[in-house]
């Protein structure tokens, strides 16, 4: 006879709200009539996700153990599940965009055609939208609140490949240059598998050296034995297999290729979320399951957080397309991040844990409004992503210039926006551990990545425009609603961080 | 300890899948190496239920076995819809995105 786990449904239901919209969202796609689909399946998807925000904002102070202790519902899960799915709700109003391209949506028609094929420009130019998007994103979005509160490796694994699968799937989803999204999918696909292996195979050898699987258990039965060969290397494998998703250099190859190729609005969702479901995930790995054997990740996350930085930073200004420009700007980011992961101290001690949440919900925001700003600048092939076709973008269009001047000067961390205050956040965390020669190469990576954001303010205001430049595509509600809120956002929380960074000190708590 | 033996398969095989993955072109061989070291683990985790004494193991390498084959329905159909368009399935092929 086997009990069933305890399942406290009150704890779980934002993770159950959005799972259940994501499956009515794959009912609606085979019961609706395909004129209606659009609308119902955004609604659905929406009232999913904004559910699920407000359900994590009702639950906040929540600290249980549920599912058999497989899930935590704790202060810092239930913050990171905010951000995650709040964010999420954002990228699906970006998802929803009709107004800008031509076609009416991003997507392609029909991803089984093959591209370059008659059916295929004749799909292209129709104005047929396929709408299955919507519930993979969903999936993918509560795969990562699943993963940010897993306390226990394999739920932590299964939640890994459901926010992965969808991903690689809608990567290879865009209507245009459609070779470059099936070949980003490919990409995606073949090393994010090859990476969730060396996460299993890090989950089995931490198994074999602690006899469970359960954070709070291996915890105990590292401190009491010691670490051993066997745990160190798991330990490694696993690290190396979140850091993969959170675009980490040297594991970060594939980030460039997918976020130039995949559909603009779906690589805005990859770079704000996935960015802050891998963290989380990262960081409740490192704090609860291996808090007490800190000496064993320190060395790793110290040397990855340097290479990350300084990749991030130096490709980063020898790049043409500002697609793959912001991918290496999120690389240089991850760096920043695990630098507040480092703000951790023995045991969890410190405000590495606050600074690091604080700092995910300010960069996800402002990638996010970045992204978005770059699906309104388009030419007759889509969107005009390089370099060159931004030059004096100002005189054509001076909002979108402006705003896109605020997401880049605070990706850059410039005073008075958001990236500023989460940077001296995390940099402090980091100084009070005393890794202060990390923080520096973190400054000097800081100051060479403001190089290539300034150069594109630079060429969007004091370059003559081209002539036959770009046009400025008047958004519809949903993307200009996401402009708003990312924009005030990124101000708000340069200017009065004060209250929200409050609230990621009180969440930065970890149960299990 | 016999036990040991199949860890070293299971670490061998692990090994043959990731240099596999790391020198073949074709897609659809790259993806075998995967699913080599995905059932490496399996082997791993089986051995490692024997040796604790726990069921767990044996647990998690049927969860396992079912997200990898959750996992070749998105790859087969990933690499088919660029076969489709290219007539290769060559990972050299698809090289459009660089730099």
């Amino acid at each position: 006879m086997i009990d069933a786990p305890d399942l406290s449904l009150a704890a779980l239901a934002p993770l159950l709200l959005v799972f259940g919209a994501a499956c009515v969202g794959v009912l609606v796609e085979a019961f609706v009539p395909r004129d209606r689909r659009h609308a119902v399946q955004v609604a659905v998807a929406l009232v999913g996700t904004v559910g699920g925000f407000a359900g994590t904002l009702l639950l906040a102070g929540t600290r249980e153990v549920t599912a058999g202790a497989a899930l935590a519902v704790d202060p810092a899960g239930l913050f990171l599940q905010a951000t995650v799915v709040g964010l999420g709700a954002l990228a699906l109003l970006l998802f929803a965009e009709r107004s800008l391209d031509p076609a009416r949506s991003a997507f392609v028609a029909s991803a089984a055609v093959p591209a370059g094929s008659v059916r295929d420009r004749e799909l292209a130019t129709s104005s047929r939208v396929q709408t299955e998007v919507y519930p993979l994103a969903t999936f993918a979005i509560g795969g990562m609140m699943l993963f940010v509160t897993a306390n226990d490796l394999l739920i932590m694994f299964v939640a890994l490949e459901v926010l992965s699968l969808p991903l690689y799937l809608i990567s290879g989803f865009a209507r245009r240059r459609r070779l470059l999204s099936q070949e980003a999918a490919l990409k995606y696909f073949l090393l994010g598998a090859f990476a969730s292996a060396f996460f299993l195979y890090g989950l089995a050898l931490v198994y074999g050296a602690t006899g469970s699987i359960r954070l709070s258990e291996i915890r105990e039965s590292a401190s009491a034995e010691g670490g051993g060969v066997l745990l160190v290397l798991g330990l490694a494998l696993l690290v190396v297999g979140l850091l993969f998703k959170a675009s980490v250099a040297p594991f970060h190859a594939w980030t460039p290729d997918v976020y130039q190729g995949a559909p603009t609005p779906v690589t805005a969702f990859m770079a704000a979320c996935t960015k802050v479901a891998a963290f989380g995930a990262i960081l409740r790995l490192l704090y609860v399951g291996f808090g007490t054997e800190e000496w064993t990740w320190r060395p790793l996350v110290y040397g990855v957080a340097i290479v990350s930085m300084v990749v991030g930073a130096v490709l980063g200004l020898t790049q043409t397309d500002l697609k793959r420009m912001l991918a290496y700007s999120s690389i240089a980011h991850a760096g920043f991040l695990l630098t507040g992961v480092l703000g951790l101290g023995a045991d969890g001690a410190g405000s590495g844990l606050a600074a690091t949440m604080f700092y995910l919900l300010t960069y996800g925001l402002t990638t996010l409004g970045a992204f978005a700003v770059l699906t309104l600048v388009r030419d007759g092939d889509g969107e005009a992503v390089h370099l060159s076709q931004w030059a004096g973008l100002a005189a054509r269009s001076p909002l979108t210039a402006a705003v896109m001047g605020l997401f880049l000067l605070a990706l850059a961390g410039i005073p008075l926006t958001a990236g500023f205050t989460g940077k001296f956040a995390v940099f402090r965390a980091a100084i009070e551990q005393g890794a202060w020669p990390l923080v520096l190469v973190a400054v000097l990576a800081s100051a060479v990545a403001a190089f290539f954001y300034l150069r594109v303010i630079v060429l969007m205001y004091f370059s003559p425009p081209a002539v036959d430049g770009p046009t400025v595509g008047v958004p519809g509600v949903p993307t200009t609603l996401v402009l708003a809120v990312t924009a005030t956002a990124t101000l708000v929380l340069g200017i009065v961080p004060g209250p929200v960074l409050d609230l990621a000190e009180r969440a930065a708590i970890f149960v299990g | 300890m016999t036990l040991n033996y199949y860890l070293v398969l299971a670490a061998l095989l692990f090994t043959i899948g990731a240099v596999g993955v790391l020198v073949r072109r074709n897609a659809i061989v790259v993806f075998m190496c995967i699913e080599l070291m995905l059932n490496a683990v399996n082997l791993t985790l089986i051995t490692f239920a024997r040796s604790t004494g726990t069921v767990d193991g044996q647990i998690i390498a049927l969860f396992v076995m079912v997200v990898a084959a959750a996992e070749v329905v998105i790859g087969l159909a990933i690499i088919m819809s660029i076969y489709r368009t290219r007539r290769s399935a060559s990972v050299d092929d698809a090289n459009l995105l660089k730099y």
